[in-house]
């Protein structure tokens, strides 16, 4: 294991924020890279990474790194909002995981990007510990975009339960994930339960599924527990999507995993100064919660939960 | 007439509304859409003025104006940017989905409303970082359709940029694909209004009506302003992070070699960087908020690239 600086953001008041790797196998190969924390509440996805690599410390340590094997680890490159609560860049509030491929002459963020970019360019693969725009609880996942480069069949070989293919966006074009596909590496996101707070368990899922993938790629020469069953391949347009119409106070009822029935009330929204109920939330076809709303108060018309369909397993 | 674009319940007793002020009736339609970002507020003088003016004119209106003074109503009543409860930039969301989120539903109703004008305007005002004189920004595939319209804004500068994907999510872009030929006004400095920068969009927006023969009183003529595109336009970024302090005044001239400002150091007392213009030409955009860091963009010089 190679601890290294791969660069650093001078700032005015503060001391400089050096943005570390961390490497392990053959320093001549780009076979996989791994980053975390872009966001500034990423706390899970930082975890994750921390995990990730005293897993492949030992791997290493014990021989099990293929020769030909050469990894990279980012745990975090926004220690600079982390440090004092904020999502996105603290001082302007952009958002990195909206600046690439990045741009050395530009602002800010785009010259981090930029650096980020220059050190994850060149892998074979690349993963990248994700978190969503909506406030919420997933199914772990892998997530790709139908960018005309993705390979799903790649994607499978994590064993994460559920592969979702995204039709990008105009905005998601400025992702890691899309320009990483772009620049021919094969990009992963790799979605746990959380992204503020810790899920030990779903991290040590996402760790997992990377120390499988290199198994899978002849990578590592160490088996990890094949998954129960068979990951889906599914568009994200076939998440069905249960909107709230009122706002008021949210109480789960069911959680991302549960099996569900059609006429089964999945949240109750509450008038949040009497009680009462104001909507009983259904999810409108039988299947599987794949995301849910987290938050304890919700607005009308917002995302409250997504079902996978039960036939989308098939 | 004020009216109620669209609304959706907040968790805590209060309705999320957004309002435009319908003033005249049938005819052509121009729309008058600001505040998408909660911290620019240029727009709300406009809003304020143009309302006033045409509805203590009515005899000299000949059309419907809808003025939407905020489209991010929880942004501009917060100073947050974007919409609070998400984080979002909601210039970032358009055209929206009704069966989406709660910002592409907004999002979607906003186009929907505004779609079908014949033509809209979309005030902006840079942001809390930068001061803009008053111009009209165009994507190079809309130019040519909406450049002689733009002449009539009595801004300074038409800047046609070069097209950019992350770019088609915005209010504009999706009303221009639309067929709703849409104009972006950028001027002045986030969370301020500058009265004369109002003014000055106000004569414009009256010019265009009387060109669109919506307006029947006398305007007086606009000052044709410099068309560009971004070959002509250098960028100053900061090579180092401190304090700026600029040494030219915002809007005039400035010629290569000369001295735009400081980058200073408050606690060792250096002076870190001297920001020297790479071009001769106009400083159309200078740094407001003094805090840099590397590649904090200081200035925009119209005039021939660095």
């Amino acid at each position: 294991m190679r601890e290294t600086v791969l660069f650093s953001v001078d700032t005015p008041y503060r001391q400089s924020l050096p943005v570390k790797g961390w490497r392990f196998g053959n320093e001549n190969e780009k076979s996989l890279a791994v980053m975390g924390a872009m966001r500034g509440n990423e706390l899970q996805q930082m975890y994750s990474c921390a995990l990730l690599i005293q897993a492949l410390e030992k791997l290493e340590q014990e021989g099990a790194l293929a020769e030909d094997c050469g990894l990279l680890v980012i745990p975090c490159a926004n220690q600079f909002s982390m440090n004092v609560g904020r999502r996105f860049w603290a001082a302007d509030n952009t958002d990195i995981n909206r600046m690439f491929p990045g741009y050395d002459q530009g602002e800010t963020t785009q010259r981090i990007a930029a650096c980020i970019f220059q050190a994850l360019q060149g892998y074979t693969y690349g993963v990248q510990m994700a978190s969503f725009y909506l406030p919420g609880d997933f199914l772990p996942h892998v997530r790709m975009m139908d960018t005309g480069y993705e390979n799903a069949g790649e994607a499978v070989n994590f064993g994460l339960p559920y592969v979702i293919i995204r039709t990008p966006q105009p905005y998601d074009t400025t992702t890691l994930n899309y320009n990483w596909q772009v620049w021919d590496t094969q990009a992963f996101s790799l979605y746990t339960r959380e992204t503020d707070c810790i899920d030990q368990r779903s991290a040590a899922q996402a760790v997992d599924a990377v120390l499988r993938f290199l198994h899978k790629k002849g990578l590592s020469k160490k088996p990890v527990e094949a998954p129960e069953a068979e990951p889906a391949i599914f568009w994200e347009n076939r998440l069905h999507t249960v909107l709230s119409a009122a706002g008021g106070l949210f109480l789960r009822r069911k959680m991302p995993g549960d099996q569900v029935g059609e006429e089964d009330v999945l949240a109750d929204i509450l008038d949040p100064c009497t009680g009462r109920v104001l909507e009983h939330l259904r999810p409108g076809c039988a299947g599987r919660v794949f995301f849910s709303h987290k938050a304890q108060l919700i607005c009308g018309h917002e995302v409250a939960f997504r079902i996978m369909p039960s036939a989308s397993r098939k | 007439m004020i009216q109620q674009v669209v609304s959706l319940s907040l968790p805590v007793g209060e309705e999320l509304v957004i309002q435009k002020n319908r003033i005249g009736s049938g005819g052509k339609r121009l729309c008058v859409a600001t505040g998408t970002h909660g911290d620019e507020l240029e727009g709300q003088y406009v809003a304020w003025r143009l309302a006033q003016i045409l509805q203590e004119h009515p005899e000299h209106l000949h059309g419907t104006v809808d003025i939407y003074p905020a489209t991010n109503p929880l942004g501009i009543s917060t100073m947050t940017r974007g919409i609070p409860l998400c984080d979002l930039d909601m210039n970032r969301t358009f055209p929206g989905s009704e069966g989406g989120s709660m910002s592409e539903f907004l999002a979607a109703r906003i186009m929907a409303d505004i779609s079908g004008a014949d033509v809209a305007i979309d005030i902006h005002a840079s942001n809390v970082f930068l001061r803009e004189i008053p111009q009209v920004r165009l994507s190079e595939d809309t130019a040519e359709r909406l450049l002689p319209l733009a002449k009539h804004l009595n801004m300074n500068l038409v800047w046609i940029y070069a097209a950019a994907t992350v770019l088609e999510s915005t209010l504009a872009y999706s009303l221009n694909t639309a067929g709703t030929p849409t104009l972006v006004v950028e001027m002045g400095v986030g969370m301020r209004v500058t009265r004369a920068y109002g003014e000055q969009l106000i004569h414009g927006i009256l010019s265009l009506m009387a060109h669109m023969g919506m307006w029947s009183a006398p305007v007086p003529p606009v000052t044709p302003p410099i068309v560009s595109s971004d070959g002509a336009v250098s960028f100053i970024n900061a090579g180092k992070p401190g304090i700026f302090l600029p040494t030219v005044t915002h809007g005039g001239p400035v010629t290569q070699g000369q001295k735009l400002g400081d980058i200073a150091d408050p606690l060792t007392g250096a002076v870190l960087e001297e920001v020297i213009s790479p071009a001769t030409g106009l400083l159309f955009t200078l740094r407001e908020y003094p805090v840099v860091y590397e590649g904090s963009l200081l200035a925009r010089i119209l005039g021939g690239a660095a």
